[in-house]
């Protein structure tokens, strides 16, 4: 059992430890541009300064904890669908579109007592998420489109249903830009810190709350069973009479559901309200938090809580070592980049592919031309 | 040259010697101190069961796994061999079991993929190409025509092809694994005929293969492998298919099994002039009607690709027929899924195990509750019993043998055999109306087909209606009742299991009733 989470770590690992290693090549090039100077010493302050900042403090530790929080959710909309085979690029649709029904219900609400208000409004962003989980997982299932395609169509139709709702019907009267109204009382109350400007909301227990749901649905339900069969088997999953087109629908309506209470974090959590020029990346990061947490819950956990470390830390970053917060952007590029190409991991640390024996025998039977595809041909 | 006696003091080098190869992987010894002798003109057969480390050792010569201790002689000297194309350089080239051809492609073009011989820096050289593959068919035997698309040719024609693919690199040590798998008796004594020139020629040729009596027929000399470790190495002269199937397996095997006689008793499968489409749109199964009864083994013999596939899948739900009826009981249930014929009683196993009743990377016990997870004792409502699950598996790896550590380990660490015990347990060991089975020993060594062959008549004879497709002619012969002869999509006979005739048979299945049995092999 050890031996297997550390087979499952290695890699992620890997490609965090050469992620660095190519950010400080890029750090000491670019180091006369930052200090006047070649100061080979960067590298070092910089990393120094990622890590201070996200967990050199209490402050630091929530500023993380909150950013990992709808990284965390999303991460897991993607690799819940990661599991059924599935690639779920929406992740940021789902997330637009339960951040906005969450501002509309909460503005709604605003006056109401909090007890009914924030539960209507989060409960509201998971409905929102789900629906548009539910357009592409029925595309795919009766009309075979394939989710990478609408997915990525309806990242773009959520943009603009924000843009238009929020200039429009839900537009806040006498706000100087276009914006929702104020959540109020449907706001997420705060549990830490207070006042400091490094609040944390009580949000926070979602992702907890979701990667034990999540868990459980995959490894102790049956339907987490047909699940992770349609993901590494179809044939076999239809061979043993399970229905490949509902588990579709149904990965992909869960994950939005979950991308769509990330949404509720940030719109209840953090901002408050919403605005018409919101964006956000998050589905792209979220899928490197999937890729990182190789599709485990508890993997995206961890991965969630990285990448919101060094977003925490970037400002200090910028203030200390006076490298842009981009530079964050670049390091999460290049993780991304890695998992990709595992291949180059796996050599760098001498990684045995996990099946060891069963990718030797079906090297065997393709290697006829003389050609090894182990040697990367 | 045959190979007279053990001669103390050899006077040739061998032309391939393999000293003390060890190989290990975690948790096991796949290649324990094998050492390994091929002469030059020699057929050197390599018998073993599935999992005893004669693909481990393939692999360690063809260059895909690098051993942990000994050494590789070629005539004599050491050599190191870094990966394939470096072993078909140095003269060493193997013949897969599952042909590595591209069938749009012409004989000549798939012989020079990877090695092609130029004209200049860019063209081929086609014409020097053609003639050179000629000159090659010629000399082992055969009439070739280079300009013949591959996918045109049947089966025998293809592996020589794959033989040719290895000639025109220059190889001199050539490896055959199971290369009579996919034959019928025919092509097999026309492959027999090109091996035995290869060999007078001076080619050294390591077959290996599962079916005793034709490694007896063909080889020099055979290495008997067990458990990693050499057991044996005999001379035809000196041993007979007893002795090898014990060698192999370590202790007694009963080949020749008189499974004693069945009692059919009523219809339970009933096809009606069914018809179905494989999947790239072409009618595969044309106008068949069938019937098997309980307590019947009918058998479906035939060349691979003739429409067997396409309709077991329709039987077994996973295909939806084009015309015709299938009733089981009498119950109309051609557009039934596969989980509702499950639950009738009907089983099914694949013939490609990998792509259909195993998922690889589960877990053994996962494996064993693919078709029944969600039903009790497995599953109370939508939750999983963890625990009922574990303990099936251990009762099952006991009940049927399966090799392996524990019930955790993926199933893809298992070796074929233990992973179609795997499916038979999982399969066979419930209430069974009617029992599929589409190639259910393909590839395994006699052990494993002996126990799958034991259970298959055990559930014969409890009352079970049993549907076997089989490319191995022998296994249809030993085990069927009645046997029907696809041909094209058609069923084009249904004779009588006890008495049909080998070579009738044979004949059926590579012309289809024709009598002209000729003009087949020759298409090219």
């Amino acid at each position: 059992m050890a031996a297997r989470i550390i087979g499952q770590v290695l890699v992620p690992a890997g490609a965090i430890l050469l992620a660095l290693v190519v950010g400080a090549v890029v750090l000491l090039i670019s180091s006369p541009l930052v200090t006047g100077r070649f100061d080979p010493l960067l590298p070092l302050a910089t990393y120094a300064a990622l890590v201070q900042g996200s967990l050199g403090s209490f402050n630091g530790i929530v500023d993380t904890i909150v950013n990992a929080t709808p990284l965390i959710l999303v991460g897991l909309a993607v690799g819940l669908c990661f599991r059924a085979g599935l690639f779920n690029i929406g992740g940021q649709g789902q997330f637009y579109m339960g951040a906005l029904a969450a501002a509309a219900v909460g503005a709604g609400l605003a006056g109401s007592p909090p007890i009914v208000a924030v539960p209507l409004a989060v409960l509201a962003a998971a409905v929102a998420g789900a629906i548009y989980g539910f357009i592409p997982g029925v595309l795919k299932a009766f009309a075979g489109a394939h989710e990478v395609v609408t997915t990525i169509m309806l990242n773009y139709i959520a943009g603009f249903i924000i843009s238009w709702a929020v200039q429009g019907p839900l537009r806040a009267q006498g706000a100087s830009f276009a914006r929702s109204p104020d959540v109020g009382n449907a706001m997420i109350p705060v549990v830490l810190n207070q006042g400091t400007g490094h609040e944390g909301h009580l949000g926070i227990i979602l992702p907890v709350i979701a990667i034990v749901v999540i868990w459980r649905l995959l490894f102790r339900t049956t339907i987490g069973f047909e699940i992770r069969t349609v993901g590494a088997n179809p044939d076999a999953a239809r061979y043993a009479g399970m229905r490949p087109r509902l588990l579709t629908i149904f990965a992909l309506t869960v994950g939005g559901m979950m991308a769509g209470l990330a949404g509720a974090t940030e719109i209840l959590g953090v901002t408050g309200y919403m605005a018409a020029t919101y964006s956000t990346n998050i589905g792209f990061e979220a899928i490197t938090v999937a890729l990182l947490g190789r599709a485990n819950p508890v993997g995206i956990l961890f991965a969630g809580l990285l990448l919101g470390a060094m977003r925490a830390g970037s400002g200090l970053m910028q203030i200390e070592a006076g490298v842009p917060v981009q530079m964050v952007d670049l390091l999460q590029g290049v993780i991304l980049l890695f998992l990709a190409a595992d291949v180059i991991v796996r050599r760098a640390f001498r990684i045995r592919a996990a099946t060891g024996a069963v990718t030797e025998v079906a090297d065997v039977t393709r290697s006829y031309a003389g050609k090894s595809p182990a040697a990367g041909a | 040259m045959t190979q007279s006696s053990r001669v103390a003091e050899p006077v040739i080098a061998p032309a391939l010697e393999m000293r003390g190869i060890t190989k290990r992987y975690p948790g096991v010894v796949a290649n324990d101190a094998i050492d390994l002798r091929v002469e030059p003109g020699e057929i050197h057969a390599l018998l073993g069961e599935n999992g005893a480390g004669k693909s481990t050792l393939m692999n360690v010569l063809y260059g895909l796994a690098r051993p942990d201790e000994g050494q590789i002689l070629l005539d004599g000297k050491p050599i190191t061999i870094s990966g394939p194309s470096d072993a078909i350089a140095q003269g060493i080239s193997m013949v897969h079991q599952h042909f590595m051809l591209v069938p749009v492609l012409s004989v000549a073009e798939n012989i020079l993929l990877g090695d092609e011989t130029m004209a200049n820096a860019v063209f081929l050289d086609r014409e020097e190409a053609h003639r050179r593959i000629r000159k090659l068919g010629q000399r082992f035997g055969f009439e070739i025509d280079p300009e013949e698309r591959v996918g045109r040719l049947s089966v025998g024609w293809q592996q020589r092809v794959e033989i040719l693919k290895a000639l025109y690199r220059e190889a001199r040590i050539l490896v055959l694994d199971e290369p009579t798998a996919v034959l019928t008796p025919q092509e097999t004594k026309e492959i027999f005929a090109v091996l035995r020139r290869l060999k007078d020629e001076g080619h050294s040729i390591i077959f290996i293969s599962h079916k005793l009596y034709e490694v007896l027929e063909i080889a020099d000399r055979i290495t008997v492998i067990r458990r990693g470790k050499v057991v044996g190495s005999r001379l035809p002269s000196e041993t007979n298919e007893d002795d090898l199937a014990e060698l192999m397996v370590g202790r007694e095997v009963q080949l020749t099994v008189d499974w004693g006689e069945s009692h059919p008793t009523d219809v339970l499968l009933t096809v009606e002039r069914l018809s179905a489409r494989n999947d790239r749109g072409r009618e595969a199964v044309r106008d068949v009607s069938l019937e098997v009864r309980a307590g019947e083994i009918f058998g479906i013999a035939g060349v691979a690709g003739n429409g067997q596939e396409e309709l077991v899948e329709a039987i077994t739900g996973l295909r939806t027929p084009t015309a015709g009826r299938i009733l089981i009981k009498g119950a109309d249930v051609t557009h039934e899924g596969p989980r509702r014929l499950h639950q009738r009683g009907v089983s099914f196993v694949p013939a490609d195990r990998h792509r259909f009743a195993v998922v690889l990377g589960f877990s053994i016990a996962d494996n064993l509750v693919l078709t029944d997870y969600y039903a009790s004792p497995y599953a109370r409502g939508p939750v999983r019993d963890d625990q009922a699950i574990q303990e099936r598996a251990v009762e099952a790896i006991g009940q049927f043998d399966i090799r392996t550590p524990s019930a955790t380990v993926t199933a893809g660490t298992l070796s074929g055999g233990n992973q179609q015990k795997l499916v038979v347990a999982r399969e066979f060991d419930r209430e069974l109306a009617l029992l599929v089975l589409d190639q259910p020993t393909r590839g395994l060594d006699v052990g494993s087909v002996e126990f799958i062959h034991r259970q298959a008549i055990a559930k014969r004879d409890a009352g079970t209606a049993i549907l076997l497709v089989s490319a191995e002619l022998d296994e249809v012969l030993e085990l069927s009742d009645r046997i029907g002869v696809m041909y094209r999509g058609r069923l084009v006979a249904i004779l009588d299991g006890p008495t049909a005739d080998r070579e009738q048979l044979g004949l059926l299945m590579a012309t289809g009733g024709r009598e002209q049995a000729a003009a087949v092999a020759g298409a090219a």
